[in-house]
């Protein structure tokens, strides 16, 4: 049953033993997994278009029959009754997620090259702490830092969710291992030759060939802040974020269980967007990724 | 021979900077810094912030763990006397370890073997159709709070759409109520987390897939690699180790940090504290009860667990395509 298949690629053809009964199995295991993955994300879909009486219908359908956007324009309504404007939850959301994924970008990036292209003494203990913090999960310091900001007096303001996002790691991780692969020392001791200052090399020379990694860490940053629900470090209604809200609204119940839906369709389709948009330079990114010891 | 070994330590000599004999090591690196002023400027503003809201609270996390402290009073320090109440007398924190470890023992290697098993599958698709499922397995871990729908999928009442079908089905009298039944809130959770597991590591498995040097198979074959299991584990896996480790890394992070979603699906505490985690016994005395040195010594066994775990599995690691 054996069969021989062909793995084109530009350089080499390369011929490799591929069983039908293996390709079969696994065609099988990933519809499975692919229904088991895509299937809640098209219930949702589905459940914010139905109608009302298709909502509480016995047996509960999975499909729509007659799609309608009522949910959507309820959900606005929603959002208008509450005393704090929508706009003001929806404008605190942008400011979290922009101003904290361009600090982090441009911070992250400075430390990157430095980390990856300039060699001094203590880069690689320093580097050795980003990797330790990506072993354990933000909990960890949760209390502390709540100690931290309250002595800075950020508790209650959006400094407390958008400063730490600056010195978030996963992003300056990625970009640091992109650029030791990416960017070649010869070109950047050219430029310092002919007398660039390191700041200039770094803007000019290394960042423009860093595109991917910058588009991942703007991802990943955007996608992070985007998310940012209720948090101990903010308590004041009118500084909670456009997730917290939706949140709230799908907290309501029964009866507003079609907003709650389509609610949920709003937030997805921000991050999904923009990874679609970027996927290609993710995935060129995270070649590099890897972790050696 | 010797003088080609001769020559490559004079390459090295001029290309490292290596210390001098007539200075001391310190010196040396002293003058190292001094030269290099400038990367520890364009570092500085990165490390002020990392270090002040990352490494820094674990520092004091470990400090106030051995004090008792309210945020109102100074702290007093009273030694182990946190960890000997955690271990002898929190039965409600050793019920929290246990559901953290199963969930984590899950969770964890589950979603990276999954991680990589379709990473893996996919790689020789079409580079279309492969973006598009790459997208449809990545979609659940971006989309932000959408594993809500879980709960609509299971809500008590019979218009859900889980218990409505087992209800037509005649599989069950009344509708089950899933999430406040400690039958089911444990494994629901950990199926939801699954769910959106498929994150940065399915990514990095992704991409390091597609860079393995395709010479590498060839060679294979001839030396008789007979089917994908044997090129798998010859030539893949140990090519890939890299991306293993991050992968790993993440894996341990994300299964240990799941109290987000049992809290959204659940509610916070679950029933008769069936979900009740780490993460939720921390943030109940140090959010709620302001008992911070309490709260201290718990975040500071969190963090034991969390590093062990990472040095477990990189031992593990070091054994593929072995």
């Amino acid at each position: 049953m054996a069969r021989v298949s062909k793995l084109r690629t530009r350089k080499h053809t390369v011929v490799l033993n591929r069983s039908r009964g293996g390709d079969a199995g696994i065609a099988f295991f990933l519809i499975i997994m692919g229904a088991f993955m895509f299937l809640p994300m098209l219930y949702t879909i589905m459940q914010s278009l139905k109608p009302l009486d298709e909502l509480w219908v016995f047996p509960p359908k999975f499909y729509v029959t007659s799609p309608t956007l009522k949910n959507f324009k309820d959900l606005f309504k929603l959002m208008n009754q509450n005393w704090v404007p929508f706009s003001r939850y929806l404008f605190n959301t942008i400011l979290i997620s922009v101003g904290g994924t361009f600090g982090n970008l441009f911070l992250s990036s400075m430390a990157a090259y430095v980390l990856s292209k300039i060699k001094f003494p203590g880069r690689d203990g320093l580097f050795q702490l980003i990797v330790l913090s990506l072993m354990f999960h933000q909990t960890v310091g949760a209390i502390a830092n709540f100690i931290i900001m309250s002595k800075l007096h950020w508790v209650d303001t959006l400094w407390a969710i958008i400063i730490p996002a600056w010195g978030s790691t996963l992003g300056l991780y990625l970009m640091k291992q992109f650029m030791e692969s990416s960017v070649s020392d010869a070109v950047l001791e050219s430029a310092r030759l002919d007398g660039a200052s390191e700041i200039r090399t770094f803007w000019t020379i290394a960042m423009p060939m860093v595109k991917p990694a910058w588009l991942t860490l703007i991802v990943y940053s955007f996608k992070d802040l985007w998310n940012t629900g209720s948090t101990i470090y903010v308590y004041s209604e009118q500084l909670k974020t456009f997730s917290y809200a939706i949140g709230q609204i799908l907290s309501g119940g029964i009866v507003r269980s079609g907003a709650g839906a389509a609610s949920t369709v709003v937030m997805m389709i921000v991050p999904i967007a923009v990874f679609v948009i970027s996927q290609s330079n993710i995935i060129e990114t995270m070649a590099s990724s890897g972790m050696k010891d | 021979m010797s003088a080609k070994t001769a020559n490559n330590t004079q390459d090295v000599q001029v290309k490292k900077p290596v210390a001098r004999k007539d200075m001391t090591k310190m010196q040396w690196t002293l003058k190292e810094m001094r030269r290099n002023w400038f990367a520890y400027i364009m570092l500085a503003p990165y490390y002020l912030i990392f270090l002040t809201f990352t490494i820094i609270p674990v520092v004091v996390s470990l400090v106030l763990s051995f004090t008792s402290f309210n945020m109102l009073e100074p702290p007093t320090f009273i030694f182990m006397q946190n960890y000997i109440r955690l271990f002898l007398d929190d039965d409600i924190f050793i019920l929290a370890c246990q559901n953290t470890l199963i969930f984590a023992a899950i969770t964890g290697p589950v979603s990276y073997l999954l991680s990589f098993l379709v990473a893996w599958f996919i790689n020789e698709l079409s580079p279309k159709i492969r973006a598009v499922v790459t997208l449809i397995f990545y979609a659940p871990n971006i989309a932000g709070s959408v594993y809500m729908i879980w709960s609509v999928a299971f809500s008590s009442d019979s218009y859900g759409y889980v218990n409505g079908l087992l209800l037509y089905l005649d599989l069950i009298d009344t509708p089950i109520a899933f999430f406040q039944d400690a039958d089911y809130v444990m494994p629901l959770c950990i199926v939801v987390a699954l769910w959106t597991s498929l994150g940065t590591a399915f990514l990095s498995f992704i991409a390091g897939l597609q860079v393995v040097d395709r010479s590498l198979y060839e060679a294979a074959a001839v030396d008789g690699v007979k089917n994908r299991w044997q090129e798998l584990w010859y030539v893949t896996l140990p090519y890939m180790k890299p991306q293993l480790m991050f992968g790993a890394i993440l894996a341990i992070t994300g299964s240990f940090g799941f109290g987000g979603i049992v809290d959204a699906l659940a509610g916070n505490p679950s029933v008769d504290y069936c979900a009740w985690t780490i993460t939720h016994h921390l943030n109940d005395y140090g959010g709620a009860r302001y008992e911070i040195g309490y709260a201290s010594a718990i975040a500071t066994v969190l963090f034991i667990i969390m590093i062990g775990a990472n040095a477990a599995v990189k031992k593990i690691l070091s054994k593929v395509g072995q």
